[in-house]
């Protein structure tokens, strides 16, 4: 018998004396099961799914009968097997405890698998989470430096908020080892912990403050990434680290480790492609973004370096573009120089017109997050992007149409959303909602001229078919009310767009129903318009038809069908001598077997019988509807903002709550309602997801600024998944 | 970080390492549709994603395919190259790794990825420390248990 099982026990006590004993026993009395790989091998040899199982159910209940019999000798194969197992899908769970017991045994291999294990089984549960806490505490105090480390590793990705509370000192105190090994994991460990709880930050501020006076590597990256996180999350933190860090002042720390780097000459150990240390040249540059972000003293300060790397980096390799890449972001994002910034947008330019597709990505996603900060400068590369729109590739076709959204304009939204709406066309369908809204909104803003906006609307309404969001809908309908003098014009068209098959074109139908119902009259006896193409003998008989054919038709939904009900209606004190006809078809409704359908057709019915004498006082023309933009089925869009006019900027957002079928929304009072140079407003909005769906949100927020009152709008569609389940 | 998957052409895992809390069920069902969308894609596309509310960056190496899922603010170029350090690490551990390597020895591939990355982030820059760390540890490893053999 060999003395390594008291290697990380030194205190040779009677307990282990008697675990080796008993181990000794078990070892004579059971078999050594089979190992890793040639489990791995049966399971690879099997030929069918079926085999597989047989297979792995097989090894499954031998498996727990040795945890049954506490086998100690063999649990360590026996999880290592367990663990593969798990990751051809099968369930693991039976193997959380066993793993503990393994972190708990005195012998490395058994921590090491031990450890693994409790990284790929362990969840959130908390009595497991209990156990394993005790587990960590322990080896967090080993004399072993692996040890420490398979610890902290562990903590480092599955920690849970009580795990970071209840260990959290435990890994400040390992911050300050004099072990660089150890300090490195300790800062990413801190970095997990106050991700999962904020408050515990500031007990780690002055640890952190002398991670970064370091020459290890491991070391300075780590703490860069802990202050990142750190200031990123908190003003105040940021202000702590930027007024004092230990001897130095943090900006010209930064600067003086990012200058060194590139000028340091080649050196093996982290040299990659010809760059030193490129990862951690990309993490100083984010901390230097957020340093230098509304603060020109700081910006001032990493100007020259900046101008530096962005013209010094070596730009033939994916390591010298990424480091450009964060380069542009951080002059971007701060107080840089007017030159600086022409080079960053310089640099975006040549990416767009890179080969290869992932740089013409970042460009293109770099380009979207400065577009707000720079138009004219992104302005300039507006025909590369729209070529983009043709890409294979979906990734950087959904970034080119983002960003041609971004760079609409009165002076070029003719041309642009040409090129969007032959986008729409070819577009993927989950590209078709997001797509139509967009055009819908930038034309609402930039339309050069009401008939112009018609045209785009129903142009979307046809491209987009059953894509469209119900919101568009209303939208279209709004404006041919509110615009008597295109009213003519939209008759024709829509008549048009109708007669053709309109089964996938649902919102299609819908509008030009309403629009027909409305203004029918229009479209048989009115004037020629002089630059619209009126049908030419089209009867009251014909229309009827088309109607027919639209109430008939199984694959129109029941709203459209509604519309179609109240619109046939409508013209029945429109037209001249067919409502006759119209009365038929409508009775045929009063027996339908959807109920709303049903009510509809009976309640129509009386008013050719019962309440003839009110059907054409009831069936009126619609009086042109006000602006007020209505609320769209799924979306909350809620317009909050009354400016203030005495002041210099102010945004004023007031409380509201609004309920639809499936939202509910509140928004409770802002912090302030001015907002002073360079600071910010907060206002806590509420939404209750009652039906779990997929949620998006239209804000526009209106505020008087210096130079009038701006509107703005904007969608968001990127709600966590978590938010929807 | 919020996670990484290796997967071969055959869609089959072949590692994974999850830096969020995510129930079992969840990550079974992120894990198969991704799978699916990658495997989907033609060679010439980018090497980025963006899939449900995740940001994803994969690259293939021979037969295996490297999939990272990132952070809205992670550098993407960066992620490659984070990749391809690990591919560097696992090539030079194993000597000119394939596949096989990694499904016959997959702890290890865990064990060199946890010494390359804690809690999502980069912990170490220098890939000799990264490989004398595994192979210190490799080396305090019980061989044997008296007479038996302690082969895994």
């Amino acid at each position: 018998m060999g003395v390594y099982f008291f290697r990380f026990n030194p205190a040779f006590n009677m307990a282990s004396i008697k675990q080796a004993f008993n181990e000794a026993v078990e070892r004579v009395r059971m078999p050594a099961p089979t190992r890793l790989r040639d489990l791995i091998r049966q399971i690879r040899a099997a030929r069918t799914a079926a085999e597989e199982r047989t297979v792995v159910n097989k090894e499954c209940a031998y498996i727990r009968s040795t945890f049954r019999e506490e086998d100690s000798v063999w649990r360590c194969r026996n999880i290592a097997k367990l663990l593969y197992i798990h990751m051809l899908g099968y369930p693991a769970h039976f193997g959380q405890l066993e793993c503990l017991k393994l972190i708990a045994s005195p012998r490395f291999t058994d921590k090491r698998i031990g450890y693994l294990g409790a990284m790929l089984l362990l969840d959130e549960r908390q009595d497991v989470h209990l156990l394993i806490t005790n587990c960590l505490k322990n080896d967090l105090n080993s004399s072993t430096q692996f040890v420490i480390g398979l610890a902290l590793c562990t903590l480092g990705a599955i920690a849970s908020p009580e795990m970071a509370r209840d260990l959290a000192s435990e890994v400040e105190r390992l911050m300050k080892s004099p072990n660089a090994y150890i300090r490195k994991k300790a800062a990413l460990c801190a970095f997990r912990i106050i991700r999962r709880v904020p408050e515990l930050m500031e007990m780690f501020l002055p640890a952190t403050r002398s991670l970064i006076t370091e020459k290890n590597h491991g070391v300075l990256i780590t703490g860069v990434t802990l202050i990142t996180e750190m200031c990123e999350n908190s003003m105040d933190t940021l202000n702590h680290f930027k007024k004092e860090c230990g001897h130095r002042e943090i900006v010209p720390n930064l600067v003086r480790i990012l200058k060194n780097l590139i000028l340091a000459g080649y050196s093996p150990e982290h040299d990659v492609s010809g760059v030193s240390d490129p990862f951690l040249q990309v993490k100083i540059l984010r901390l230097l973004r957020i340093l230098g972000r509304n603060d020109v003293d700081a910006s001032e300060a990493m100007n020259d370096i900046l101008a530096q790397v962005a013209t010094n980096t070596e730009t033939s390799k994916n390591v010298g573009n990424t480091i450009l890449y964060e380069t542009v972001l951080s002059i971007m994002d701060i107080k840089s120089e007017s030159g600086l910034r022409v080079l960053a947008v310089n640099i975006l330019g040549r990416f767009l017109l890179n080969n290869d597709k992932n740089i013409r990505y970042v460009a293109l996603n770099t380009l979207l997050k400065t577009v707000y900060v720079d138009t004219s400068a992104v302005q300039r590369h507006r025909s590369t992007i729209l070529e983009c729109l043709k890409d294979p590739d979906v990734s950087i076709r959904r970034r080119a149409m983002e960003l041609s959204f971004a760079l609409v304009n009165s002076n070029n939204i003719r041309n642009m959303m040409k090129e969007l709406l032959l986008f729409l066309e070819r577009a993927d369908p989950e590209f078709k909602a997001q797509c139509s809204s967009n055009i819908v909104m930038s034309a609402e803003r930039f339309a050069p001229n009401k008939r112009w906006h018609l045209e785009t609307l129903f142009k979307v309404l046809v491209a987009a078919g059953n894509y469209v969001r119900d919101d568009v809908v209303a939208c279209t309908i709004q404006l041919i009310s509110e615009t008597q003098s295109q009213q003519g014009y939209a008759v024709s068209a829509l008549w048009y767009a109708l007669e053709k098959d309109t089964s996938d074109k649902q919102p299609l139908a819908q509008v030009a129903t309403w629009c027909i119902g409305e203004y029918g009259d229009l479209l048989l006896y009115g004037p020629p318009s002089e630059d619209a193409e009126t049908p030419i003998n089209l009867t009251e008989d014909e229309i009827i038809d088309v109607y027919q054919r639209l109430l008939w038709n199984l694959q129109n939904t029941v709203i459209t069908k509604q519309y179609t009900l109240l619109s046939l209606t409508k013209l029945s004190t429109r037209f001249q001598k067919g409502h006759e006809k119209i009365c038929q078809i409508i009775d045929t409704f009063g027996s339908n077997l959807h109920i709303e359908l049903q009510q509809r057709g009976i309640e129509f019915s009386q008013l050719f019988r019962k309440y003839d004498h009110l059907r054409p006082a009831l069936l009126e023309r619609m009086p042109p509807m006000e602006t007020a933009r209505p609320q769209a089925n799924g979306i909350i869009g809620l317009v909050n903002g009354e400016p203030e006019p005495e002041d210099e900027k102010s945004t004023m957002l007031e409380s509201a709550t609004t309920t639809s079928d499936s939202f509910q929304l509140q928004m409770l009072s802002p912090s302030s309602t001015v907002i002073p140079p360079s600071g910010q407003v907060t206002q806590v909005m509420r939404v209750t997801n009652m039906n779990r769906a997929q949620l998006r949100m239209r804000l526009r927020i209106s505020y008087t600024g210096p130079t009038g009152s701006v509107l703005e709008q904007t969608e968001v569609n990127n709600f966590p998944i978590s938010t929807s389940q | 970080m919020q996670f990484m998957l290796l997967f071969s052409r055959q869609g089959k895992l072949r590692l994974q390492k999850w830096y969020v809390a995510h129930p079992d069920k969840l990550k079974k069902k992120i894990t198969r549709e991704l799978i699916t969308t990658i495997l989907a894609r033609k060679p010439k596309m980018s090497s980025f994603l963006e899939w449900k509310d995740v940001k994803v960056v994969y690259k293939r190496y021979a037969s295996l395919y490297f999939c990272c899922a990132i952070e809205q603010n992670d550098n993407e170029l960066l992620t490659l190259e984070i990749i391809h350090r690990y591919v560097e690490l696992l090539d030079k551990y194993f000597g000119s790794v394939c596949e096989l390597d990694i499904i016959f020895n997959f702890e290890k591939a865990y064990f060199i990825l946890d010494e390359l990355l804690v809690g999502g982030e980069i912990q170490e820059t220098s890939k000799k420390n990264v490989l004398k760390a595994i192979a210190a540890q490799d080396l305090l490893q019980e061989v044997s248990y008296g007479d038996v053999p302690l082969e895994l």
